[in-house]
């Protein structure tokens, strides 16, 4: 059976396969927007997924809520209005957060409620901006939730002062030729100490339009991109989110904008239409290889020329070596559910790993263009085959798949890991992808810490002579 | 609408899943936008089951909100049968699709035609009923179904079995210690002399239900799944049914004492001579089981007029709330149920067991209720036990909502005598957990003394700047000295004296920390 080959290659199948509701980005992005609450607007269905998918969670007093739909509100007894005040002024009596987000699901779009027209009205009755996302099942997957979040907070953003901007950057751009020198001088010696050094310099002078980046990062994360850039004498202007709603960027036609997660093609097309933002497409900085191309594609939209950046990449590859040892090799399949399959990909096949087939919830070809060129040069370098990339996967055919090849490490979602684990067959849970720290050079290890973590439990049970561990009969699904 | 930030049952579809997907070669088809197979998740992780969850779904998606599913649902049901050649497959309807209003039993006919499985539509009300009516009503449902084909047939089997035995009804899936209670059932009846027909859903087959009638008697141990069947089996066979919980010395007896009655009927015709077990209860009671001893020892006096707070399901909040009460002679202030819908039978069994009765499905109102009593130990939930952590209140887990550690993989029966002991232990480690804590609160914990940092960062010369300082504080604490150390040592090592947040990370990449 042959899977791959030299040119991208896009399949769709049926759609039947196992990813979290979109809703469940309520998890990370409540965390993430200090002053915000979250309500989800749906059914007991979706309450029990939150409180299930969430585990521990749940308990330390959320900043997010069920607004439970009931039977008179399914029949239009209720009227939607009165009740969404009700909920929305005792919320805002017991948190009185800045902003609340309503998440419309399933039910909503099938009843048509109207948050989009309630909202403003609402917000106006009771002095809270309310943000309207429709994250559910019928359109999204998982990670497409903080993508709808993110792109109807894309219209809260202030205008950006276009005077003010232009003034400083002329006189910017003058200032900018002075601070030339002594750059330079730092970088004849790059080791980390003196890289460091080069970003000491505080007062450095900004010489390119504003940059907003978009996606949201635990602020260590985001702290550390930034001052990869730093590093580069690009400041980075604001990131949308930010820490609070009360900080979001500054928005205009001047902004460039530049993704961090390649789920985010709704808000990458709202900045770029509706806020007239520049958006840079470029491969993830996922990775040291993704992290590096992401930063050289800013530096050249900016015209900078980037510093020293070939050297930290090949510092932290060489940090890399036990990891990559483990993995050099061995054999890849992504089942997808989490829209990061491509980049995770083109990173393990640069590390020397092989991938058979990358599964993924949704390939928006443009938005990841520059990702998937990569990938195809990753391919090419790696001298390796392009792997099959599955749109809207079928996971029972996944799993026939799966058994003809023997892959080493399947990555999928938890209702698979168990069985698959029982049959032989090592995975590691697509979701921790998600809220693991995998962005930028500092936590390219930690990726590798994931991926490998099945390899060396097997490592160290591999004497035991019990990988099987089902009756014969059910071994795999029967053909 | 409600403002809900936790629920104790969940919706109606995950109490068909859990029945359908216990019995054996029985799929499940939701009709489900994507993400709705949330099931899928929760029996792999807790359960650690090792074959696939046999429940897939239909996905519900624009195009089906546009143009109705069309002849997606039967393409599913038919393709699942030719993959896996289910007995039965149940079509189950979502709160999504409910108000979608399509005529599904429409889908299921004409899949049915097409299909060699059985195809069934789950009939329950998302916006009625909760998962454990749910279930109750899905397993009734299979079990009627499949007694009507056999009826039809001519294959329906209602010979008594030569010895006595009976059907354990409502064992299933993701249910709180389930597969221990069946298997110390299973051990006590087999004591008894009594065979086990069969055991639904949990391992069994459809095309075995017809012989479900063969059974002398029925037992339902748990209220909220199976009632409903058993009723069912009374009315049509006139197979009487058991609904006492074996839980505790005082209920197993009364169980074991019913079935003696039960036996009793049969007995003299078919085995030519009535049962007497009497003998049984006296050794188990008092020599085998050790509960009721440990309520006579001195450890359980202590206890006595503690308060405590019982809340549940209404089978085990019922069942221990009197085993505290009547067996341990411990003060229960409150007992109470998240089963709105059993209110009257759980006030009957608790009445005079506890001074107040609660019936709420609103977490916050258990919260507000511990609250205002103070008892020296909760038995509820995972929900009860993370209320009692943030007062500082033992909790011992009596009832689902489940999580990974209601599923032990050690022999933790609640029901039977070995259930009795692990009552015992369960409730004697809350309180002397809860007293421990009380005098090491009085005499000054365990370590009086502060430990005075050695270290790398008293005799330094190293300063944080803000930024570092502000960047540090929002590692998560336990990790914090970690990484405050780590950093301070690789600054030291490259002669950086100013600790910033590039320090920081630089040296996390040094470490590879």
């Amino acid at each position: 059976m042959s899977l791959t080959s030299d040119t991208l290659n896009f399949e769709c199948e049926t759609g039947n396969y196992h990813t979290f509701c979109p809703i469940s980005c309520v998890a990370w992005l409540y965390q993430k927007i200090e002053d915000s609450f979250f309500l989800v607007i749906g059914t007991k269905t979706c309450g029990y997924f939150l409180q299930n998918a969430l585990g521990v969670m749940i308990f330390a007093e959320p900043r997010y809520a069920m607004a439970e739909l009931e039977e008179g509100d399914i029949s239009a007894q209720l009227n939607d209005y009165q009740e969404l005040k009700r909920l929305c002024l005792q919320i805002k009596q017991d948190r009185n957060p800045s902003v609340i987000v309503w998440i419309g699901t399933c039910t909503t779009e099938i009843i048509k409620m109207d948050l989009e027209g309630m909202a403003p009205k609402l917000e106006i009755e009771i002095g809270i901006p309310i943000v309207v996302a429709r994250a559910n099942g019928l359109d999204y997957a998982f990670t497409q939730g903080e993508d709808t979040v993110l792109a109807a907070m894309a219209h809260r953003c202030p205008e950006i002062i276009v005077n003010k901007t232009l003034f400083n950057q002329k006189e910017q751009s003058i200032k900018s030729l002075f601070s030339f020198l002594p750059i330079k001088e730092t970088l004849k010696n790059v080791n980390y100490v003196n890289t460091i050094n080069t970003v000491e310099l505080d007062n450095q002078i900004i010489s390119h339009p504003p940059l907003v980046l978009f996606g949201s990062l635990p602020s260590t994360v985001a702290s550390q991109l930034s001052l990869e850039l730093k590093r580069q004498s690009i400041e980075v202007a604001g990131w949308l989110p930010a820490q609070r709603y009360t900080d979001l960027p500054s928005l205009g036609a001047n902004v460039h904008v530049c993704g961090v997660n390649p789920f985010l093609s709704r808000t990458a097309t709202t900045l770029m239409r509706r806020r007239k933002c520049k958006l840079i497409s470029a491969p993830f900085p996922i990775g040291p290889d993704g992290t590096r191309a992401w930063i050289e594609k800013i530096c050249t939209v900016f015209n900078i020329q980037p510093k020293g950046l070939e050297e930290r990449e090949k510092l932290i590859w060489e940090g890399l070596k036990d990891y990559l040892d483990l993995v050099k090799g061995k054999s890849v399949f992504f089942m997808g559910d989490n829209l990061l399959e491509i980049s995770l990909a083109r990173f393990l096949i640069r590390c020397g790993m092989i991938v058979y087939e990358i599964g993924i919830p949704y390939m928006d070809k443009r938005y990841q263009a520059a990702e998937l060129a990569l990938l195809q040069k990753t391919c090419a370098e790696m001298n390796v085959p392009i792997p099959r990339i599955v749109e809207k996967p079928d996971n029972y055919n996944q799993i026939q798949r799966m058994r003809e090849l023997q892959p080493d490490l399947a990555i999928t979602g938890m209702a698979h890991a168990n069985p698959l684990e029982a049959r032989g067959i090592s995975t590691k849970w697509s979701v921790e992808f998600t809220f693991a720290q995998i962005h930028g050079f500092t936590n390219a290890r930690d990726i590798l810490e994931l991926v490998t973590r099945p390899l060396r439990r097997n490592h160290s049970l591999k004497d035991l002579g019990w990988t099987n561990l089902v009756k014969k009969q059910n071994i795999l699904i029967e053909k | 609408m409600k403002l809900a930030y936790w629920m104790y049952a969940g919706p109606a579809h995950i109490g068909t899943l859990r029945v359908a997907s216990s019995f054996k070669n029985v799929h499940a088809i939701m009709h489900a936008p994507l993400g709705d197979d949330y099931f899928n998740v929760m029996r792999s992780m807790l359960e650690r089951e090792r074959d696939f969850t046999p429940v897939t779904a239909s996905i519900v998606d624009r195009h089906v909100l546009a143009r109705g599913s069309q002849e997606k649902v039967v393409e599913n049901i038919t393709r699942k049968d030719k993959e896996e050649k289910p007995d039965l497959i149940v079509l189950t309807p979502t709160c999504t699709s409910s108000i979608l209003q399509e005529d599904l039993q429409n889908f299921v006919d004409r899949s049915a035609m097409l299909s060699d499985c059985n195809v069934l539509l789950a009939d329950v009300n998302h916006y009625r009923v909760n998962e454990l009516q749910a279930a109750d009503r899905t397993l009734e449902q299979i079990v009627r179904h499949y007694l009507d084909i056999a009826r039809k047939q001519g294959t329906l089997n209602k010979t008594m079995t030569k010895f006595p035995s009976v059907n354990i009804i409502g064992i299933f899936t993701l249910g709180f210690h389930q597969q221990h209670d069946c298997r110390e059932m299973k051990r006590l009846l087999s004591d008894l002399g009594i065979q086990i027909n069969s055991v639904i859903p949990e391992g069994s087959s459809v095309n075995e239900l017809k012989n479900l009638p063969q059974a002398w008697f029925n037992l339902v141990p748990y209220r909220e799944v199976g009632l409903m069947t058993a009723m069912y089996l009374e009315q049509e066979f006139g197979m009487s049914y058991i609904s006492t919980t074996p839980m505790g010395i005082v209920d197993t007896a009364e169980w074991i004492r019913q079935i003696q009655t039960q036996v009793n009927t049969w007995a003299p015709t078919l085995l030519g001579h009535e049962v007497n077990y009497e003998s049984y209860i006296d050794e188990q009671t008092r020599f085998v089981s050790q509960a009721a001893w440990f309520s006579r020892s001195i450890d359980c006096q202590n206890l006595t007029g503690k308060k405590s707070i019982v809340f549940g399901d209404a089978t085990h909040a019922a069942s221990m709330t009197r085993i505290l009460s009547r067996e341990m002679g411990i003060h229960v202030v409150c007992a109470g149920t998240y089963c709105k819908h059993d209110i009257d039978w759980f006030k009957e069994q608790v009445e005079g067991y506890c001074d107040e009765i609660l019936i709420t499905d609103d977490h916050t109102e258990v919260g507000n209720m511990i609250a205002r009593i103070e008892p020296s130990a909760i038995f509820g939930t995972q929900m009860e036990r993370h209320i009692g952590k943030r007062v500082d209140i033992p909790c011992g887990v009596i009832s689902a909502p489940v999580h990974i550690q209601n599923f032990p993989l050690g022999y933790r029966p609640f029901l039977g005598y070995e259930g009795t002991n692990q009552i015992a232990d369960l409730v004697y480690n809350s309180f002397t957990l809860g007293m421990e804590d009380h005098l090491l609160e009085i005499f000054g914990g365990h370590d009086t003394k502060e430990v005075i940092t050695r270290a790398l960062s008293t005799d330094s010369d190293l300063t944080w700047n803000a930024d570092g300082k502000s960047e540090l504080n929002k590692i998560p604490g336990f990790v914090r000295g970690k990484i405050k150390r780590n950093t301070e040592k690789f600054a030291r090592q490259n002669g950086i004296s100013e600790i910033t947040i590039e320090v920081m990370y630089a040296a996390k990449e040094a470490l590879n920390a």
